[in-house]
């Protein structure tokens, strides 16, 4: 095939330009510096001198570090394999429907995906609100107290992660319905010659078939659940129990502290 | 099979479909509540009893959103922001694909591996580093501020490129024959050929901007620089708790990316399932 290698050059870098401006910017120089920093003492804004890892050993030993990973795992235990079997057993419940019901019922549950979380946490607060809510009347008819959800300890973490199953749930449907969709019929029509039973069918077939889509969606989820910030901040009304690593790493920005600058850089430092 | 068993097992298909639908309706019903209750009068929300349907049908929280509060700024940023950002992010995504997936130049395997690995970069932990630099441009509280760490979604450049690997080398040896410039191939063979996956990388990038929260939220704290997912969560009636108001920003703050959905609903699970398949 005929080309011009000098001229193509040219084109490409053309072509290229624009994307590595921004990249440069955004990505690259940040990166760079992010990680040059985490080996200094420097304050959250200008430099400061080299200290070698001691950021990174003495993040080790700080108290709200600490609690912040457990919370942050806590978090991630509560989501991640609950949230992946849950929109497993949805994905296996729509996949049965066809035509309209099937876009009408995925559609239902795909919506919370698609909203911001600040609408979510609206929603929800208001669902959960402790006098006028209505999740409270479940409460009432189930002869319990009524809990203010997101005031106590024991239940702000278990609620936020229900809340963020039911927000992102739509997402792990949607990837285990083009798993589902991928199997051939074939196997299907093989399995109820053989009389296979509808359970069988599922743990023979269907289970080890979908192994690869779960564990996807299983990596997906803890990526994104240890990265957990804007839900944990929203509900948020009591400090110190419930932050999470995140959370941990942002305060710092937030609140603009100059004294403890230092220790937010050490907190930084903690991702890599 | 027996004509019993076929019976028990279409029973019990039955049952499975029935529970499928019944759970979806509670699944969304927070958010058929939300709306509801934002319809209701501000007394009629906090009656002690559940009420599906409101007995007076009002749109005054509406009004008084759209009116009295600082709203309408807050959807001109969001509409602002998230169009650049989708423009400039799309636009630059597609060039960088095209190039990469078919020309020959000499940093084009590294400048791949690069993008790839930037996948494995969560974007977050760079938001301090973001601030730093938006902060030194003197870009915090602007729009510009907003869009510019938004604007890198490796995933956009790999659908653009594994789409272009997929294009059968004939039609650019044709349009090479023809002696057609490159930005003519691209512009009249390549582009009206990926118009599907175009549009629809251009709707959930507008989605995800839209909903952008973390970073909109740091990057600006004058109230009138706000974007609308920022501002509805950070400014509270000053005298009490008007329920019913705030639903309605929620309601209103939603609509747009909850309309784009249910419009091209094909299009945005299909793009939303090719990114998530290459990033895992």
């Amino acid at each position: 095939m005929l080309r011009n290698k000098r001229s193509e050059t040219w084109i490409a870098a053309a072509l290229v330009a624009p994307f590595l401006a921004i990249y440069g910017l955004v990505f690259i120089y940040p990166t760079i510096k992010l990680f040059m920093i985490s080996f200094t003492d420097a304050p959250l804004i200008g430099s400061g001198a080299y200290v070698g890892f001691e950021n990174y050993t003495r993040l080790w030993g700080e108290r709200r570090f600490n609690v912040a990973l457990w919370n942050t795992a806590y978090f991630v235990i509560l989501t991640v394999v609950p949230g992946t079997f849950a929109a497993f057993a949805i994905a296996l419940g729509i996949n049965r429907l066809a035509g309209r019901l099937q876009t009408f019922v995925l559609a239902l549950f795909f919506l919370p995906y698609i909203l911001p979380v600040s609408v979510v946490y609206l929603v929800w607060d208001w669902t959960l609100n402790f006098q006028f809510g209505i999740a409270m009347h479940i409460f009432d008819m189930l002869g319990m107290n009524r809990v203010p959800v997101f005031k106590s300890t024991t239940w702000f973490m278990p609620a936020v992660a229900f809340i963020t199953i039911w927000w992102t749930a739509g997402f792990s449907i949607l990837l285990f319905l083009a798993g589902l969709r991928a199997i051939p019929a074939e196997i299907y029509e093989a399995a109820a010659l053989d009389n296979a039973r509808r359970w069988a069918t599922f743990r023979r077939i269907t289970w080890p078939l979908m192994w690869p889509v779960t564990a996807l969606v299983l990596t997906i989820q803890l990526i994104l659940q240890l990265k957990i910030f804007d839900q944990v901040y929203l509900f948020q009304q009591v400090d110190d129990p419930t932050i999470t690593l995140f959370s941990f790493t942002t305060s710092s920005s937030v609140h603009f502290n100059p004294t403890r600058a230092a220790a937010r850089r050490r907190r930084q430092s903690c991702y890599f | 099979m027996t004509p019993a068993t076929a019976q028990r097992l279409n029973m019990a298909g039955l049952a499975i479909t029935l529970t499928t639908v019944l759970f979806a309706v509670l699944w969304a019903f927070p958010l058929y509540w939300g709306v509801v209750s934002s319809l209701k009068p501000e007394d009629e929300v906090v009656r002690p009893y559940i009420e599906l349907w409101p007995d007076t049908f009002t749109i005054s929280h509406y009004v008084f959103a759209l009116t009295q509060t600082q709203i309408g700024t807050w959807y001109l940023n969001s509409i602002a922001t998230a169009l650049a950002i989708t423009v400039l992010t799309v636009s630059s995504s597609l060039l960088c694909g095209y190039a990469i997936s078919q020309l020959e130049f000499r940093f084009r395997r590294p400048l791949w591996w690069l993008i790839l690995a930037s996948f494995m970069v969560p974007m977050q932990t760079m938001i301090v580093n973001h601030f730093e630099l938006v902060a030194s441009l003197g870009l915090l509280n602007t729009w510009a501020g907003i869009v510019l760490p938004q604007l890198i979604h490796p995933v956009i450049i790999i659908v653009y490129k594994q789409f272009f690997d997929g294009v059968p080398k004939d039609f650019r040896e044709a349009a090479v024959m023809d002696n057609a410039s490159e930005w003519r191939i691209l512009t009249r063979v390549y582009m009206p050929m990926n118009w599907g996956v175009t549009t629809a990388l251009a709707i959930v990038t507008f989605i995800w901007s839209w909903n952008a929260f973390l970073w909109p939220f740091l990057a600006v704290t004058q109230t009138d620089m706000m974007t609308i997912t920022v501002g509805i969560t950070q400014v509270n009636d000053a005298f009490g708790v008007y329920y019913a108001r705030q639903l309605s920003a929620a309601v209103l703050a939603g609509l747009p990316v909850a309309i784009a959905y249910l419009v091209f609903q094909r299009r945005v699970t299909e793009a939303i399932t090719l990114s998530a398949g290459i990033k895992g």
